[in-house]
């Protein structure tokens, strides 16, 4: 059974310096708060895995979170760069950034894999390309039936596995819907899960579609309304696109995003502290 | 914003109507965003309104009012017939061979249609990191054809690439055969100047079109290699009226939506 708790002591709990965390959100109910949290816990050595890192990943390699990075595709979407990502790559500030990184294909492949609890996925993917020269986690695999030569990844089997969903019920089961991404499929392959949500409600309402992970299979549960900013949560608030244009420059420049850390982050103890702080800069701006 | 050329539509509406003409009524296309989504958009607006637009997000034919700003936008969700997890677009829909054409930009590109979307520089010690592959390489290898639309330039069209992320025709003709791809690579490259396409034989891409207002000697210019062009190189055909209406609504709504001030892609 899930424990419902606050995101701290999930935090607290759940991420431990130097493990493999996952924070997985494909565009939609991306688990902000709950890497802010890991920031403000000033967690070390981490080993990030995402397909996508985005903002969030920028946010925690900026502020020295990270020693890996496992992903696929990095950048601000619809927007450019990772300033913060790229900065940690090409002149190792805060810190050098080992990559291990992979096409979307094969991280879901390896996800679902870890998720079976099967050591290495299979999949038709990589050949003629640059990257099984520089992922040592990409091999291939004949298979035992046809002789056809296929890629192979090695399972993701992360320490944490954390995403944010609309809701919980009292005994902590979750259900989230609209694009669900890899969400099912991380809780599933971590260690241990952190499901952040909008709310509690009494009962979860059948929905065309929905995830539902039973409370077994998550060890925190943390009510945090709005977590998922600046992505967006379906059917409670929709994505804050002007953010994404602004991280652009505010990313670009180490003090700049050392201020916005302190303010936004260090400077805050919650996710209603954050979201004051970015209607400030809204409204100062 | 690119600028006009004095033709009465900027270089970005040229390239997502060229885009959008390729596109036969009822394709299957795997979408990204930017100047491939407005193109896919553009057909389905016109003259292919039964083309189903397939995000890597998971929206299986999504039927967007507005542009979107990432792959996952709400609107795609609401608007799709059915929405389906990251795995399974990726193994049972796309891996699988159900998607006919598959839109791809990048930040270099080979003479054969190779594509580099890694690093610029040395992998170890790049100059720009940049994004990375995404779903590239395999859509790249398992669509039925890939369509490429990037600006043109001798630092995109390059004589070699700093990394491979996704195959095109890989080294010339038997590549793509030998690697055991199921896809048939590249069939058109959009740029701001003109068409390319792949010669039967060769597989290495071959100027066809020049875009209103540009040159044979622009696209040569332009490009890292000695760029072969074809005997029968022909004008582009000028934005109609009717299709840069259509573009147009669709970019409004992108903007008033994003509150943005009148960007292209």
């Amino acid at each position: 059974m899930a424990d419902i708790v606050t995101l701290a002591e999930a935090v607290a709990a759940h991420v431990h310096d130097g493990d493999t965390v996952a924070l997985e959100g494909f565009t939609h109910l991306i688990p902000s708060a709950a890497g802010h949290e890991v920031i403000r816990q000033r967690r070390r050595g981490l080993t990030l895995v995402r397909m996508t890192p985005d903002i969030i990943y920028d946010q925690m390699i900026g502020a020295a979170c990270a020693q890996q990075l496992i992903f696929s595709w990095g950048g601000n979407p619809g927007v450019g760069s990772l300033h913060r990502f790229r900065d940690a790559v090409e002149h190792g500030w805060p810190a050098p950034l080992a990559l291990q990184e992979h096409s979307h294909a094969g991280m879901a492949a390896a996800y679902a894999a870890g998720a079976a609890r099967l050591p290495f996925a299979v999949l038709r993917g990589y050949a003629g390309t640059g990257l099984p020269q520089v992922t040592t986690s990409i091999a291939s695999v004949t298979c035992p039936f046809t002789g056809e030569v296929l890629a192979a990844v090695p399972a993701l089997r992360p320490d944490v596995g954390i995403i944010h969903a609309q809701q919980a019920d009292p005994d902590g089961n979750v259900q989230l819907w609209g694009i669900s991404g890899v969400q099912k499929e991380v809780v599933l392959a971590s260690e241990r899960s952190i499901v952040t949500v909008e709310e509690i409600v009494p009962h979860l309402e059948a929905r065309p579609g929905a995830v539902v992970l039973p409370s077994w299979v998550i060890s925190a549960v943390a009510v945090v309304p709005g977590g998922a900013h600046p992505s967006y949560a379906h059917d409670y608030y929709s994505r804050d696109n002007g953010f994404y244009r602004r991280w652009d420059a505010v990313s670009r420049d180490r003090d700049v995003f050392s201020r916005w850390l302190q303010t936004h982050v260090y400077d805050t103890a919650d996710v209603a502290g954050y979201h004051r702080a970015v209607e400030h800069e809204r409204i100062g701006a | 914003m690119s600028a006009a050329g004095g033709e009465g539509f900027t270089t970005d509406e040229m390239m997502a109507v060229a885009a959008a003409r390729h596109l036969d009524d009822g394709t299957v296309c795997f979408v990204g965003i930017g100047l491939p989504s407005q193109a896919a958009n553009l057909a389905r607006a016109t003259h292919a309104p039964r083309c189903v637009l397939i995000y890597e997000s998971g929206t299986i034919g999504a039927k967007p009012t507005r542009l979107p700003l990432s792959i996952g936008d709400g609107e795609l969700a609401e608007t799709a017939d059915a929405v389906v997890s990251v795995p399974e677009i990726f193994s049972y829909w796309l891996q699988a061979g159900r998607i006919n054409l598959g839109f791809l930009g990048a930040a270099q590109i080979d003479r054969f249609g190779n594509l580099n979307t890694t690093v610029v520089g040395a992998y170890d010690h790049p100059t720009v990191r940049l994004p990375g592959a995404g779903g590239a390489p395999e859509i790249a290898s398992s669509c039925r054809e890939t369509l490429v639309m990037l600006r043109q330039t001798r630092r995109t069209f390059v004589e070699e690439l700093d990394f491979r992320t996704s195959v095109g025709y890989g080294e010339g003709p038997g590549s793509r055969e030998r690697l055991g791809l199921l896809g048939g690579g590249v069939s058109a490259v959009v740029t701001d100047i003109g068409i390319l396409e792949p010669d039967p034989q060769s597989c290495e891409l071959v100027l066809t079109h020049t875009h209103p207002g540009k040159s044979v000697d622009d696209a040569r210019t332009a490009t890292g290699w000695a760029l072969r062009v074809s005997d029968a190189v022909r004008a582009t055909e000028a934005p109609t009226e009717v299709e840069l209406a259509a573009l147009r609504s669709l970019r409004y709504a992108d903007e008033e939506w994003a509150g943005l001030g009148g960007g292209g892609a």
